[in-house]
């Protein structure tokens, strides 16, 4: 292909990059730095990490945020992929208008106008049929099972509609029955963009903090809610140890995800 | 009977997301309303709804006292409504310039660089926000990194003041919403057929003709696209103004926030939070009617 782009423009490019990765990369290089003071270099060591082990608090939260990131993830998924399959397959259908804008209006909703409505929600419903009673892990849950779904139908969506139609129909001329045949024709095809939609939904559950912030009740905080309190305080070495682990753990997903989609894209 | 469960199953395809975001999304917004027309009190929750169903009946008494609070105070409530779009249109600008040289590069490579560029640039918008904006955090405090290299080079003796800046709101929003411009002008810009542009250059033109009167206007789509994925989140943001930002870069998101947590003033947030949402319709629908506009 062309490989004509201005020595400018690949500056320009690599500037961009610079930009977005180099406060990461000297955050990850300052994890393994031995002082207390951020800013003075006194040696490697690993030691930051080795207290990380010892931190309940944290540990409890992890726990909690993995819980709530994986619940919620498995339902944005399932009922992404219900969205798609509606918006993709039913060409026309009643409610079609008002669940393209149910569907997509989480998408640009600030976060701090979804917590601060869905937990305006919880309060009344708690009022009104004492449930749910207080606010915690699932409270949280449902709030990120709610905008994750649209994520994820919109990634499900993108692949269900190049999917070739005509290995099912064929299926079905076969006789396979609907089920059968969504389970082993489409299903499988579509594996990939189902893979990425959860691994989106995780990531968007796991990385949030205003959302959870709002509808979090006492003693259910997430991973998120702890850092940023400890980050209020200043900058710190344990924080840079823990933002490292974070940030490595979401890129091998992330990559590992990409090149599923990339690969799936190449061979069509 | 084959018949039934095809239909059966097409009702609970459609209805059962359906119902979940009526439930989880759409009651809240009408819930969010309710309280914003609510009076507030010093009780647990705190504030009467405007409209209730309960042991009395059904009751309807809703209150101008939140908005009017609003206009009242105008000054500590439109400074920020005015910050959070001034913050967010100079972001989405600056996003712009950065990400332009970059969606060329990617457009314009071959298959393989193609894919490592694209998967750099989807890695850091999938990494939480939160922890890259602490890590920018330790690159612009007065004993941050930019400074200690400074000091060290001897071009400043005392540390620049960079945090709580605009400075550091636009690096925040660079940093964060960067991915989300490349994207949508990667789209454009890789559709776009080399073979007018290799027509111009035989032509005669030069290249920043061919930049300006083909290439511009032809990724229009990309930019409008690019300029509202940053744009409306960044009018709502947080994380960046409450980390990275001072009194001075005070946006609507974190006064939802102060309002709710530190006043427990929550009919007022749910005033604020209407008044950003319409704050964030208009330029949809202004995107949308642009778009009828080309079509037709």
């Amino acid at each position: 292909m062309r490989r004509d782009v201005p020595l400018l423009i690949k500056a320009l490019g690599i500037a961009g990059f610079g930009i977005l990765y180099i406060p990461v990369m000297i955050m990850i290089i300052y994890s393994f730095n031995s002082s207390k003071l951020v800013a003075v270099w006194a040696g490697f060591s690993t030691k930051w990490y080795k207290e990380l082990w010892t931190d309940d608090i944290l540990l409890t939260a992890l726990y909690k945020s993995l819980l709530i990131g994986v619940s919620s993830a498995t339902i944005s998924t399932v009922f992404g992929l219900l969205i798609a399959i509606a918006f993709v397959r039913f060409s026309v259908f009643k409610g079609r208008l008002i669940l393209s804008l149910v569907a997509s209006a989480p998408l640009v909703m600030p976060e701090a106008v979804t917590g601060l409505s869905m937990l305006l929600l919880f309060i009344a419903m708690e009022i009104s049929f004492g449930w749910p009673s207080g606010r915690g892990v699932d409270t949280i849950m449902i709030a990120h099972a709610t905008f994750g779904m649209c994520f994820a139908a919109v990634v499900i969506q993108t692949r269900l509609r190049d999917m070739d139609k005509y290995l099912e129909e064929a299926a079905r001329d076969l006789g396979g029955r609907q089920p059968f045949v969504f389970l082993s024709i489409t299903l499988p095809l579509i594996l990939p963009s189902i893979i990425a939609a959860w691994l989106l939904s995780f990531t968007l559950s796991f990385d949030d903090l205003v959302i959870a912030s709002f509808v979090s009740g006492p003693g259910s905080s997430t991973l998120p809610i702890v850092i940023f309190s400890k980050i209020r305080l200043g900058v710190s070495p344990e924080i840079n140890a823990i933002a490292t682990l974070m940030i490595l753990t979401i890129s091998i997903l992330v990559l590992f995800g990409s090149i599923l989609v990339l690969k799936r894209e190449d061979k069509k | 009977m084959n018949y039934f469960f095809q239909k059966f199953g097409r009702i609970l395809v459609i209805w059962l997301p359906l119902g979940w975001l009526l439930l989880f999304f759409m009651f809240p917004l009408v819930e969010m309303i309710n309280v914003s027309f609510s009076e507030a009190r010093r009780a647990v929750p705190p504030y009467i709804p405007a409209f209730q169903i309960g042991s009395g009946g059904f009751t309807f008494s809703p209150v101008l006292d939140n908005y009017l609070l609003i206009y009242e105070y105008w000054e500590d409530y439109l400074w920020p409504a005015i910050n959070s779009i001034r913050l967010a249109f100079f972001s989405t600008l600056y996003c712009l310039l950065f990400a332009y040289p970059m969606a060329w590069w990617i457009a314009r490579s071959n298959k393989s660089i193609q894919h490592i560029l694209l998967i750099l640039v989807l890695m850091p918008f999938w990494t939480s926000s939160l922890l890259r904006m602490y890590a920018l955090i330790g690159l612009l405090n007065p004993n941050g990194f930019i400074n200690d290299v400074l000091i060290w080079a001897g071009i400043t003796v005392t540390p620049i003041q960079m945090m709580q800046t605009d400075f550091s709101i636009y690096s925040g929003m660079i940093l964060t919403y960067l991915p989300l411009m490349i994207l949508p002008l990667y789209a454009s810009l890789v559709r776009l057929d080399v073979s007018i542009i290799e027509a111009a250059a035989d032509l005669g033109a030069k290249k920043w003709d061919i930049f300006r009167t083909i290439v511009l206007p032809l990724s229009i789509p990309g930019i409008v696209a690019g300029s509202l994925l940053v744009f409306i989140p960044a009018v709502g943001e947080f994380v960046i103004p409450a980390l990275l930002g001072g009194p001075e870069q005070l946006m609507l998101g974190k006064v939802i926030w102060t309002e709710f947590f530190r006043n427990r003033d929550w009919p007022v947030a749910a005033a604020i939070a209407i008044i950003l949402i319409a704050i964030i319709i208009l330029p949809i629908v202004y995107a949308r009617y642009q778009d009828r506009e080309r079509i037709s």
